[in-house]
């Protein structure tokens, strides 16, 4: 079993907590003069994604958790799992639909999404920052009006619905910030 | 390859700074007629302290490679020096602590240590806030401060007196404000009060004295009995909620020095720590003879980045422990 000392604290680094996966997202050493010290951290569960504090004796042992963060390109669903490919390995996992949670309302076929496995298991899926996707439903655009006052409703090919603004017309493609949910711009066809 | 990060972390003002703060601190000790010493960073001895690691590096020698240690702090060689002169003294040094790397730690920080030789530890603390105010003026105007006794900080931070309550009574107080705490024990609940709890509390833009801590966190400091209980005459000052310095009424009896060291090295065991030697030479000078006196440790990497609003001493540090 692998483990970290608390010297070996920093953000990013997995651990386990009360059988669940969990990663640093702050660590603060704390040491009152001639008093013990602590390393206080604020931790990530993977699994229910909920933040929590805790502190550990300096020195103490914590056990590693065997997560990776990859890369993997979204291939197909078939309505009840999700199937992810490396691009290297072509080696296949599929998320069920807690792991793939938000991300599924940006998720297009052959996206390259940053994915969190635990035991082999597919734990989080993050989609590219930025994502190309086809209006599938809105209003009819406002010819001439470029002017960005102004915004209406836009159903995305992937079922999400985002802000754009008027001009904006059903099959046009835009480019969408998933970190917000906001429309960034219109892509050329 | 990545090309490695060379460059200092600090800004050339905070190099100036940084400098004037050295003059400035030796232009005080000389207006008052204290001598400046150095003792060695190595030393042949670990500290007993349980709660201070050392740094070990190995020199060779006849029998082998012999194990020597940099200095946590110049308090043994300097108490040497005092009980042979009996001449207040003060040094400015780098000390070395094992394991202590965070927003306000570094393993190699700059320490300023005095001793005042026939001084209350309270005219010493005094003296300390006169120091950091000189030095903090021409960047922050401080308003007036404050003193605390270690109870009363705790009555009013933390609404709990520390002196006579349960170990349980703590670690329930901790679970109630969301501290998890670890398995640890009386003092160690404590700490982690004043770390987590009282210290983001305490009052900004004033030095806070805290004076007269529990005796079981003396350290080298001289008890006290009163009327319920002994505290130690012992005194930190704060500034921001960030502890500045540390100082003690030395303790001068050689028999309950090595009582007390006998304690640590016993919590040490109970800890199966490994086990330091109990320095002879620092004993000897004990015994033949310290004179009363009242002694100070100052952070000056805090001073530092305090007075330039830097929210840890890493911005004040030319390479730390990542750059080096």
């Amino acid at each position: 079993m692998a483990t970290y000392t608390t010297n070996e604290f920093r953000s990013g680094l997995k651990i386990m907590i009360d059988a669940d996966p969990c990663s640093i997202v702050e660590n603060e050493f704390v040491k009152p003069g001639k008093g013990q010290a602590f390393n206080r951290v604020k931790i990530r569960n993977l699994k229910t994604g909920r933040m929590l504090e805790k502190t550990y004796k300096s020195g103490e042992s914590v056990e590693a958790a065997d997560v990776t963060d990859i890369d993997m390109q979204y291939v197909y669903t078939d309505g009840e799992f999700w199937y992810f490919m490396d691009p290297n390995s072509f080696e296949q996992i599929s998320a069920d639909k807690d792991a793939i949670a938000d991300a599924l309302k940006w998720l297009k076929e052959q996206d390259l999404c940053a994915v969190t496995i635990w035991n082999g298991a597919i734990l989080n899926v993050t989609p590219p920052n930025f994502v190309e996707l086809k209006v599938a439903e809105t209003d009819p655009g406002l010819r001439g009006d470029t002017s960005g006052g102004g915004n209406k409703p836009a159903t995305l090919e992937t079922g999400a619905v985002v802000k754009v603004p008027l001009f904006i017309d059903q099959g046009e493609i835009l480019k969408i910030d998933t970190r917000t949910g906001d429309y960034v711009s219109r892509v050329k066809g | 390859m990545v090309n490695p990060t060379w460059e200092p972390r600090t800004s050339l003002h905070v190099l100036e700074v940084r400098a004037l703060f050295l003059t400035l601190i030796r232009q005080f000790f000389i207006a008052r007629d204290i001598l400046e010493v150095e003792t060695p960073a190595l030393g042949s001895h670990a500290s007993i302290d349980a709660n201070v690691s050392c740094i070990s590096c190995l020199y060779p020698a006849v029998a082998g490679l012999t194990k020597y240690y940099l200095q946590p702090s110049p308090e043994y060689a300097m108490k040497r020096l005092l009980a042979h002169e009996s001449r207040s003294i003060y040094q400015l040094c780098k000390v070395f602590r094992e394991g202590e790397w965070g927003r306000w730690h570094n393993p190699e920080f700059t320490m300023l240590e005095w001793y005042r030789v026939e001084w209350d530890y309270q005219a010493l603390a005094a003296e300390t806030e006169q120091l950091i105010k000189d030095l903090l003026q021409p960047y922050r105007q401080l308003d007036a401060s404050e003193v605390y006794t270690y109870q009363s900080l705790f009555q009013t931070y933390a609404d709990i007196n520390p002196l006579s309550t349960s170990t349980q009574a703590l670690k329930k107080l901790l679970q109630a404000h969301d501290i998890n705490p670890p398995e640890t024990d009386y003092d160690g609940f404590l700490q982690l009060l004043q770390t987590h709890l009282i210290e983001p509390k305490l009052p900004r833009n004033k030095l806070i004295r805290v004076i007269d801590y529990p005796e079981s966190q003396a350290a080298l400091a001289r008890t006290r009995k009163t009327a319920k209980t002994r505290v130690a005459e012992r005194f930190e000052i704060f500034l921001d909620g960030v502890e500045l310095a540390n100082g003690y009424q030395e303790l001068t009896d050689v028999v309950e020095q090595r009582a007390r060291f006998q304690r640590e090295l016993d919590g040490r065991s109970a800890q199966s720590n490994p086990l330091p030697v109990i320095d002879e030479r620092f004993m000897a000078a004990m015994a033949s003879g310290l004179p009363e006196c009242a002694g100070v440790a100052v952070g000056v990497d805090r001073v530092l980045a305090l007075a330039l609003g830097h929210t840890g001493i890493h911005e004040v540090i030319t390479f730390p422990f990542d750059r080096i």
